[in-house]
C-alpha cells in the first residue's frame, strides 16, 4: 500500500511539474509578454521599446530558465542600469540589493504580484478560494446526497415506474450544462419580468421583485438561501445526474447477486436487504465518480462564478484570463492541476480502500 | 393548418402574436423537417429487420425518442435556409430585445410578419438564429468528435494490444492532458494572441495527419497480400487525405475546396484535444480485454500482422461500447462547444452558433429572458436527444 501511494505521488510530482510548464510556457507566449509590455509600459511602445522594456524586467532568455527561476530553482534575474540602480525578481522597492535572497519562486512562498488587482497573487488567491471554498461546500453537501438517495430508488427496482421516472430526471439534468440551467433557472425564479417572480409579487407572497435574487455578488458577504440558491442549484443539478445514474448501476448490479437472494428467502423485508445488505456494496463505485466529479465541478464553478457574478476563484481565472494577468493565471493554474490531481490520488486510494478484492503488489 | 398562416385573418387582428399561434407559425415553418422525419421512420420501421443494429433501434422506445429528437436538429441544420424566416445576422428594425410575437417592422426582407420567438439586443431574429446556429453546432460537434475517435483508437489500439514501455508512455500523456482542466486549457489555448505562434497549426498538422494513418494502415493490413488492390486504396486515401489535409491544417488547398477559418480551425483543434485522451483510454481498455480471446489467438497463429488483428479482429468486436460513447461524445462536444461560445471564446461574435447566442444573451437575463432561454433550450434538447440514443443503443447492444 505504501509504496502504491508513494509510487503514485512520485508519479504526480512528474505531471504538476510538466503541466505547470505547460502553462508557464503558453502564458509566456511571445504575443503575451509584449502585450503586458505595452499594458505595464506604455501603448505606443516602438517594437525596440518593448524588446528592451521585456529585457529589463526578466522576461528575455530561455523559457526553461524562466521556469526554473519562477519555481524558485534557479537564481532569480538581477540587473544593474546604466545608472548604477540594481534590481531583481528577489528585490522588493526599497530593499537593499545586497541582502535580497538569491532565489525566490513558487517554492520559497513568491507567487508574484497580479497586474489587474494589484494585490500578490497568493492573496488574491486565498481570497478567491475561501469563497469558492463555500461554494463547494454547499454544492456538495446538496448534490451528493440527493444523487446517492436517486440512484438508489431508482437502482432498487429495476424498471419499475419510480426507475424510469428517476432515470429520466438524471438523463435530463446530464444533458443541461450549467450555462443552460443557470439561465433557465435564472428566467424562472430571478427575473422581475417572467417565470414565478411577477406572479409571486402580485399575490403578495414575496415582498421583494424576484423570488431568488439573479447574481451572488452579496454572498462574498453574507451567504444567505436567496442569494446562494440559484448558483449552488446550477452546479449540482449537472453532477446530480451523472452520479445518480452511476449509483443506479451500481445498484442494480448489486440487487442481482445471489446474497441478495439469500437474504431474501431467508425473510428479511425489503427495506432492510437493500439498507443492511446492498448499500454498502454499491456505494464504491459511486465513491469514484464523486471524487473525479470534482474536476468538472471546477468547470461548473468557473462557469457559475460568471453568469452569477460570484467572486471566486472561477471568476478570478477568467479576469486573469481576459487581462493577461500571467502571474495571477499561472498561480490560478497551479491550484486548478494540484486541485485535480489530489481529487485523482484520493479517488484510486479510497478506490483499494474501499473494496478488498484489489490487491496492490 | 391554413387558418394560422398570416393572410387568413384573425393573426392580423393585434399587433401581436398570441403563444399559441407562435407555436402553430413555428410547426409550419418547420414543414421541410416534419416530412424528412416522417419519411425517415417510415422506411426505417419497414425494413428494421435488414438494417442491423440501426434497425434494432426501433425495437427500444428510449432509442426511437432519442433518435427522433436527433433527427429533427439534423434535418433542421440541414434545411436551416428554408425553414429561418430572416436572415440571422440582419438587424430588423431598431427596437431592442423585442418579445416574441412582435410584429416586425416594414420593409424587413424575410418570410414572415413576425419575430417568432422575439429579437436579441441588435434586433436579429432569434428563431432564425437558433436555426441557423444548429447547421454550425451540427458541422463542429460531429466531426470534431470523429476525429477525436480516429485519434483515441489510432493509438489506444497499439497501447493496449502491445503495451509495455509504449503504453506507458502514451498513458502518461493521456494522463497529462486530461489532469488539465478543462476549461483552463481553452482559456490558454483558445485566445488570439496564440494563433500568431502557429501553436494550433503544429497541433492540428499532427492531430489531422493520424485519421490518414489510420486508413492506410487499415487498408494496408488488410490487402498486403494482393498488391494491386492494396496500392489503389492506399493511393485513393492518401490522395483524398493529403489535399483534405492541406487545406484543413494549413488553408493552402490548392483548388480551394478544403479549408478552415483560423478561429475555427483553433476551436477544432482544442475539442479534439481534450476529447481524444478519453477515447484512447477507453479503446485501450477494450482492447485489454478482448486480446485475450481465443479468435485473437487464432489470428496470431495464422502469422496475421500486429495492425490486422488490431483493426480487423479487435477493433470490429469493440464496436458496441464505441458506438455508445461516440453518441455521448457528440452531446459532451457540443456542451464543451457552447462553453466556449459562452466565454466569447474562439468565434466571431455575430456567429449565430448557441453559445455564443447565450452568452449575448446573458447581460439583460433577468429582464428579458428570451434571447438567451431559445438557445439554451435548444442545446438542452440535442444533448438531451444524444444522451437518450446512448441510453437505447446501449441497452440494445447490451441483449446480443
Amino acid at each position: 500500500m505504501l509504496a502504491f501511494v508513494i509510487r503514485r505521488l512520485g508519479v504526480m510530482l512528474v505531471t504538476a511539474l510538466v503541466l505547470t510548464f505547460v502553462v508557464f510556457f503558453l502564458t509566456n507566449l511571445p504575443p503575451n509578454l509584449e502585450k503586458l509590455a505595452r499594458s505595464e509600459g506604455s501603448v505606443r511602445m516602438t517594437d525596440a521599446a518593448v524588446a528592451s522594456w521585456l529585457e529589463d524586467h526578466g522576461h528575455s532568455g530561455s523559457v526553461f530558465y524562466r521556469y526554473a527561476e519562477w519555481l524558485g530553482a534557479a537564481p532569480g534575474w538581477v540587473i544593474t542600469d546604466e545608472k548604477g540602480v540594481t534590481r531583481g525578481k528577489c528585490i522588493g522597492q526599497r530593499d537593499d540589493p545586497a541582502m535580497a535572497p538569491k532565489f525566490c519562486g513558487v517554492f520559497q512562498g513568491n507567487w508574484g504580484v497580479s497586474t489587474v488587482f494589484k494585490k500578490t497573487v497568493l492573496y488574491s488567491l486565498g481570497k478567491s478560494m475561501a469563497a469558492t471554498g463555500w461554494l463547494m461546500l454547499a454544492v456538495m453537501l446538496v448534490m451528493v446526497p440527493v444523487a446517492l438517495v436517486i440512484g438508489v430508488l431508482a437502482g432498487m427496482r429495476e424498471g419499475s415506474r419510480t426507475d424510469r421516472v428517476l432515470s429520466t430526471f438524471s438523463i435530463t439534468t446530464s444533458a443541461t450544462p450549467e450555462y443552460v440551467s443557470g439561465v433557465i433557472l435564472v428566467a424562472l425564479l430571478a427575473s422581475p419580468a417572467t417565470g414565478l417572480s411577477p406572479l409571486l409579487a402580485e399575490w403578495g407572497w414575496i415582498a421583494k421583485k424576484t423570488l431568488f435574487m439573479g447574481t451572488a455578488t452579496s454572498a462574498m458577504d453574507n451567504i444567505t438561501f436567496w442569494n446562494f440558491g440559484l448558483p449552488v442549484a446550477t452546479i449540482a443539478l449537472y453532477g446530480v445526474g451523472y452520479i445518480a445514474r452511476m449509483t443506479r448501476a451500481s445498484m442494480t448490479e448489486v440487487m442481482t447477486q445471489q446474497y441478495i437472494r439469500t437474504a431474501r428467502l431467508k425473510g428479511v423485508g425489503f427495506g432492510q436487504v437493500v439498507l443492511r445488505h446492498a448499500l454498502r456494496n454499491a456505494m464504491i463505485a459511486p465513491f469514484t465518480v464523486i471524487m473525479l466529479q470534482f474536476p468538472y465541478l471546477l468547470n461548473g464553478v468557473v462557469i457559475v462564478e460568471t453568469l452569477f457574478n460570484y467572486k471566486g476563484f472561477g471568476w478570478m481565472l477568467v479576469t486573469a484570463a481576459g487581462n493577461n494577468d500571467i502571474e495571477m493565471l499561472l498561480g490560478a493554474s497551479v491550484v486548478a492541476v494540484i486541485f485535480v490531481l489530489v481529487t485523482q490520488l484520493i479517488s484510486d486510494i479510497g478506490y483499494v480502500f474501499l473494496n478488498p478484492r484489489i490487491r496492490l503488489g | 393548418m391554413s387558418f394560422l398562416t398570416p393572410e387568413s385573418g384573425w393573426a392580423d387582428m393585434s399587433d401581436t402574436l398570441s403563444w399559441a399561434a407562435i407555436f402553430g407559425l413555428m410547426a409550419k415553418q418547420f414543414w421541410p423537417v416534419w416530412v424528412a422525419l416522417v419519411v425517415t421512420f417510415v422506411l426505417s420501421f419497414r425494413f428494421k429487420r435488414r438494417l442491423g443494429l440501426y434497425g434494432k433501434l426501433f425495437d427500444s422506445p428510449v432509442a426511437i425518442i432519442g433518435f427522433a429528437i436527433v433527427m429533427f436538429w439534423v434535418f433542421t441544420a440541414l434545411f436551416a435556409n428554408m425553414i429561418m424566416t430572416f436572415d440571422p445576422l440582419a438587424q430588423l428594425g431598431s427596437v431592442k430585445n423585442p418579445l416574441p410575437g412582435a410584429l416586425v417592422p416594414e420593409g424587413a426582407e424575410g418570410q414572415h410578419k413576425w419575430f417568432l420567438l422575439g429579437g436579441d439586443h441588435l434586433a436579429r431574429d432569434v428563431f432564425s438564429r437558433m436555426v441557423m446556429g444548429a447547421r454550425q453546432v451540427l458541422i463542429i460537434a460531429p466531426a470534431a468528435t470523429t476525429f477525436a475517435f480516429l485519434v483515441g483508437i489510432t493509438l489506444g489500439l497499439p497501447a493496449g494490444y502491445i503495451g509495455g514501455r509504449l503504453d506507458t508512455a502514451l498513458s502518461f500523456l493521456a494522463n497529462l492532458v486530461l489532469a488539465f482542466p478543462v476549461i483552463l486549457l481553452f482559456y490558454l489555448l483558445v485566445t488570439p494572441e496564440i494563433r500568431s505562434t502557429g501553436i494550433p497549426v503544429v497541433l492540428a498538422a499532427v492531430l489531422f495527419l493520424i485519421p490518414i494513418a489510420f486508413f492506410a494502415i487499415l487498408f494496408q493490413s488488410r490487402f498486403h497480400t494482393s498488391p494491386n488492390k492494396r496500392n489503389l486504396y492506399v493511393a485513393i486515401t492518401l490522395v483524398l487525405g493529403l489535399w483534405a489535409y492541406s487545406g484543413l491544417a494549413f488553408n493552402a488547398d490548392p483548388l480551394g475546396v478544403w479549408g478552415m477559418d483560423p478561429n475555427l480551425l483553433n476551436v477544432f483543434v482544442s475539442v479534439v484535444f481534450v476529447n481524444a485522451p478519453t477515447v484512447f483510454r477507453i479503446v485501450r481498455g477494450i482492447v485489454m480485454d478482448i486480446k485475450s480471446r481465443d479468435y485473437v489467438a487464432a489470428g496470431q497463429t495464422r502469422g496475421e500482422t500486429a495492425w490486422y488483428i488490431m483493426l480487423w479482429e479487435i477493433l470490429p468486436n469493440a464496436r458496441g461500447p464505441l458506438i455508445v460513447d461516440y453518441c455521448l461524445r457528440i452531446g459532451y462536444t457540443t456542451i464543451l462547444l457552447g462553453t466556449l461560445g459562452f466565454f466569447g471564446l474562439g468565434v466571431t461574435p455575430e456567429s449565430p452558433d448557441w453559445g455564443s447566442t447565450i452568452n449575448a444573451g446573458r447581460k439583460l437575463l433577468s429582464m428579458v429572458p428570451h434571447p438567451a432561454v431559445v438557445p439554451a433550450l435548444a442545446l438542452m434538447s440535442l444533448v438531451l436527444g444524444l444522451n437518450l440514443l446512448a441510453d437505447g443503443l446501449r441497452e440494445e447492444s447490451l441483449k446480443d
